[in-house]
């Protein structure tokens, strides 16, 4: 394996040892072919050894060359590694190889507290961390059996609509940069820098907001927030047809787009992809729609769909998605009205008003003076909500939103204890990616990256 | 001393060392390493509104070989650190590198199996960044500081001596600080 | 108390601890047996609170004993529309020959429906719930697994969470293996998703899917050994220096549950 270069600083026989112990298990099961050569065992296995899949494919076609893209690529949307077979320009097989970015997210969530938890879920999906917040504090909320108040419910919304419109501005940007149209990215971003700032100043941070809790908000938003909203929406407005102008028209965009990357409703369902990828093939399916959530129901938009599911039309999709989206931040501010944002349930939830103070966000003074210096039973529950936590009732729920790459989807398994028992994250960039090779296979090189900006994965959400 | 004086104007005294970090510092060209979400708020620094534009180093090269300055920007994981050896070897000296953010840094908040806590124990670092992520004036703040590092190389072994004996530190002061208006 | 002598708390004759018949555990080398009035365990039983062990406590905590918890078999009627759907699906499957027993329990909780499914039946069952006309299943939006530690004989569980689109409806099939024998017929052929899914269940829990095309490891490096999400496979941090202090990882911290 002399040309292996990915492989990490490992001697020979210690890659033969470590292969040892998982060879009975392995020689049950069809896991990966094994071939003996003078080097040691070489294992076939998809995107792995470079040896074998060389091999195996020069042996029969001696016009086709394998090419690896990334995974530090320009092009590849993040850490993602394509394997490609090519004969001449025209892929005849496309792999993905993915793991470059997992974290481990869902173990470390088993070791940490309900609300803790948070703050981990939050940088799966890093261009949509609102979503997978959402998700997984609908999730524990539906197993402590709690609702949050409106106004949190509302603020939600509210947040995961900004959230999507800075998504989607992410996806156009990264999939021109890739396509070539660098305009696209710095316009983009420029756009997105709005949305950033907006989001800054209602939630604290630009990204990874550790915002939405279980039961509720971890503050309420601040005074004048209508002002600053306003502003974002009468911005995009102005601004967003401009990506019309520059994109949708142009030829060069539009033969790059169109017919690329066709995955019809049937391919969609049966490899599972929702999101723009489905709505692109025709079902109308957004789970806002079929299956409310957050008090959507209320609101009115509509749910963009078309038919000619290629690359074009997602991109079209996305850029009409946006404009519903700052529908329902509008809608939105009209139905916001004061109340709490946090559930009134003082054993789930948050025991400290934050508030900013000299040396910055904090614990309110109030409530310092009070647990430190007046109701010693207020301090005690303060620590251990804290530090403990709140116990949820055992069972699992599966709760789902619409992020803006799918089905958002987060299964929660609780024992009964104040840590979770397991987190898994149903996330729709790991499960749209599997529709690459579907889409790419038959077509152009430029193709498998029109495709992969079409399905707009993100690699954290994918990797975990 | 007396001959600056009696030079015209339009001439320019400098050492070789001086100018040749200045060129280098002027347009360091960073390697594309972004991997998670300090890998957006690289690219958001080189954006409109946070320009890495006005440093020369909005050219982000996809080839290593072209690469000055290397920002790994993101957890890296397990499978992905031998990647990022490679790519470290793959660029020419001289190189720098930025550990941007602080799993970069650290390991971060993932102190756990999959992630390599700080990219230190791969490539050496010059400069670390921490935040999660860290804002895109933190990142200029630590391009700026890098570039104040590059200022003091030294040109030649005997230069690098020399500057070892006489215990020179570079000052790295914060631009808040260093470019706040008077 | 009838004992002869005070018992130690926390120890088996106290007060706390009292032999119960929910939590029997099936039998060994009898894993899938059709036993339905066994309850299936999910859970791991807790002993005392703060990680705290043998000495130290004066709490009082220590005596604490949380049963294990076993999600309970529902009783008909099951509420909404789940008995049109339990009718619909026992009889496709006794239109596709399908042993009743393929189901071992039925559990309905917080609005979802949990089928624990025998291994051997998942994919006939799978088929099924796509195909059959009242059932219409198109979408496996989720497959998954979860590990509910040590001391639970079918500890690693997969879980497989289905979407009908036409129905608007939401179930979950639950199957259970044990590490000795995780094998598991894959999916894949009915629903072409749970290629990826099924590699990281395997790569991160260990459960083999037989019939899947390509059953390798697709999170870990493919040289990697031991199933991370395994409960007994330890988190993997190191300590961390902060201002003098070590602080251990956060699997060897105190818990608190």
């Amino acid at each position: 394996m002399s040309t292996d270069t990915n492989d990490p600083q490992v001697s020979e026989d210690e890659l033969a040892e470590s292969r040892v112990a998982s060879e009975d298990e392995l020689a049950e099961s069809r896991v990966a072919e094994e071939r003996r050569t003078t080097e040691g065992p070489v294992y076939t296995v998809t995107g792995g050894d470079w040896d074998s899949v060389l091999g195996a494919v020069t042996d029969d076609h001696d016009e086709r060359i394998v090419i690896n893209m990334g995974p530090q690529h320009p092009s590849t949307h993040g850490v993602l590694r394509l394997v490609l077979e090519l004969e001449g320009e025209t892929v005849t097989q496309a792999r993905s190889v993915i793991g470059y970015l997992h974290t481990g997210i869902e173990k470390n969530c088993e070791y940490r507290t309900w609300t803790q938890g948070v703050t981990f879920v939050t940088r799966c999906d890093y261009l949509s961390p609102l979503f997978t917040e959402t998700a997984y504090c609908l999730g524990v909320e539906k197993l402590l059996g709690i609702t949050a108040p409106r106004r949190a419910t509302l603020g939600r919304v509210l947040l995961m609509e900004i959230n999507r419109v800075a998504s989607h501005l992410v996806a156009l940007a990264t999939g021109g940069m890739e396509l070539g149209a660098l305009t696209a990215m710095t316009a983009g971003f420029r756009e997105r820098e709005v949305a950033l700032h907006l989001l800054e100043y209602l939630t604290g941070l630009r990204m990874n907001h550790a915002y939405i809790r279980p039961g509720g908000l971890a503050q309420d938003f601040p005074e004048d927030y209508r002002d600053h909203v306003m502003y974002f929406v009468n911005w995009m407005d102005k601004y967003l047809p401009d990506y019309d102008k520059l994109l949708t028209g142009q030829p060069i965009w539009r033969q790059r787009m169109e017919g690329v990357g066709y995955l019809p409703v049937d391919g969609c369902l049966a490899l599972g992809a929702t999101g723009p990828i489905l709505r692109s093939a025709g079902l109308p399916w957004d789970m806002r729609k079929t299956e409310p959530y957050c008090l959507y129901d209320e609101f009115e938009f509509e749910v963009p769909t078309a038919t000619e599911a290629d690359c074009f039309a997602r991109y079209r999709l996305r850029v009409a998605e946006m404009h519903e989206s700052l529908k329902i931040i509008r809608q939105c501010l009209d139905k916001l009205e004061p109340g709490p944002v946090m559930v009134a349930d003082k054993k789930v939830a948050w025991p400290a008003q934050l508030s900013l103070g000299s040396d910055g966000l904090g614990n309110s003074l109030e409530h310092v003076r009070k647990i430190m210096g007046q109701s010693m039973e207020s301090l005690i529950h303060h620590f251990k909500l804290v530090t403990e936590g709140f116990k949820v009732p055992a069972g699992q729920v599966y709760t789902a939103v619409e992020s803006p790459r799918g089905e958002l989807g987060a299964h929660l398994v609780s024992d009964g204890g104040t840590r979770p028992m397991r987190v898994h994250l149903r996330e729709p960039s790991f499960i749209n990616l599997q529709t690459m090779p579907a889409m790419s296979e038959g077509g152009m090189i430029a193709d498998v990256i029109a495709a992969v900006a079409s399905i707009d994965p993100v690699m954290g959400g994918c990797d975990r | 001393m007396g001959l600056e004086e009696k030079l015209p104007n339009g001439v320019l005294l400098a050492s070789v060392e001086k100018l040749v970090n200045w060129t280098r510092k002027s347009s360091l060209w960073p390697a594309t390493f972004g991997l998670a979400c300090c890998a957006i708020e690289m690219m958001t620094t080189g954006a409109p509104r946070y320009d890495l534009a006005r440093f020369g180093m909005e050219v982000f090269r996809a080839s290593p070989r072209q690469a000055d300055l290397m920002i790994v920007a993101g957890r890296v994981s397990q499978k992905m650190a031998p990647v990022l050896r490679q790519i470290y070897d793959q660029m020419p000296e001289p190189r720098w590198v930025l550990a941007m953010g602080v799993c970069a840094s650290s390991g971060g908040m993932f102190n756990n199996y999959a992630v390599v806590q700080g990219v230190d124990h791969i490539v050496p670092v010059d400069m670390y960044l921490p935040g999660c992520p860290p804002r895109p004036e933190m990142l200029m703040d630590a391009i700026l500081k890098i570039h104040a590092k590059i200022m003091d190389e030294p040109l030649g072994t005997k230069r690098a001596a020399a500057l070892a004996a006489s215990g020179h530190r570079t000052e790295l002061i914060p631009s808040s600080i260093k470019y706040a208006k008077k | 108390m009838t004992e002869e002598s005070t018992p130690e708390p926390g120890h088996e004759q106290s007060s706390a601890e009292r032999p119960s018949d929910e939590l029997v555990a099936e039998e060994p080398g009898d894993l899938q047996g059709d036993r339905p009035g066994l309850p299936l365990i999910a859970g791991h039983e807790r002993a005392g609170m703060f990680g705290v062990h043998d000495s130290g406590d004066t709490s009082g905590f220590g005596g604490l004993r949380l049963p294990a918890y076993a999600p309970a078999p529902a009783e008909r009627p099951y509420g909404g529309w789940f008995d049109d759907f339990a009718d619909d699906l026992g009889a496709s499957l006794a239109d596709r020959g399908i042993p009743g027993n393929a189901i071992r329990q039925v559990t309905v909780d917080r609005g979802e429906m949990t089928l624990y499914v025998h291994r051997d039946r998942i994919l006939e069952l799978c088929r099924t719930l796509r195909d059959s006309e009242g059932l219409r299943f198109e979408l496996l939006s989720s497959v998954s697994g979860v590990d509910y530690g040590e001391q639970v004989r079918e500890r690693l569980h997969v879980v497989y969470h289905l979407l009908s689109m036409t129905y608007r409806r939401r179930i979950r099939l639950e199957v259970s293996v044990s590490v000795e024998d995780p094998h598991l017929p894959s999916v894949v052929e009915v629903y072409p998703t749970a290629d990826w899914q099924e590699r990281e269940t395997w790569d991160m829990y260990g459960v083999i899917f037989d019939g899947h095309p390509a059953l390798t490891r697709i999170l870990m490096p493919d040289d990697w050994d031991g199933h991370p999400q395994r409960k007994d496979y330890p988190l993997g941090g190191i300590a961390v220096e902060y201002k003098g202090a070590e602080i251990p990882p956060p699997d060897q911290r105190r818990a608190y549950s």
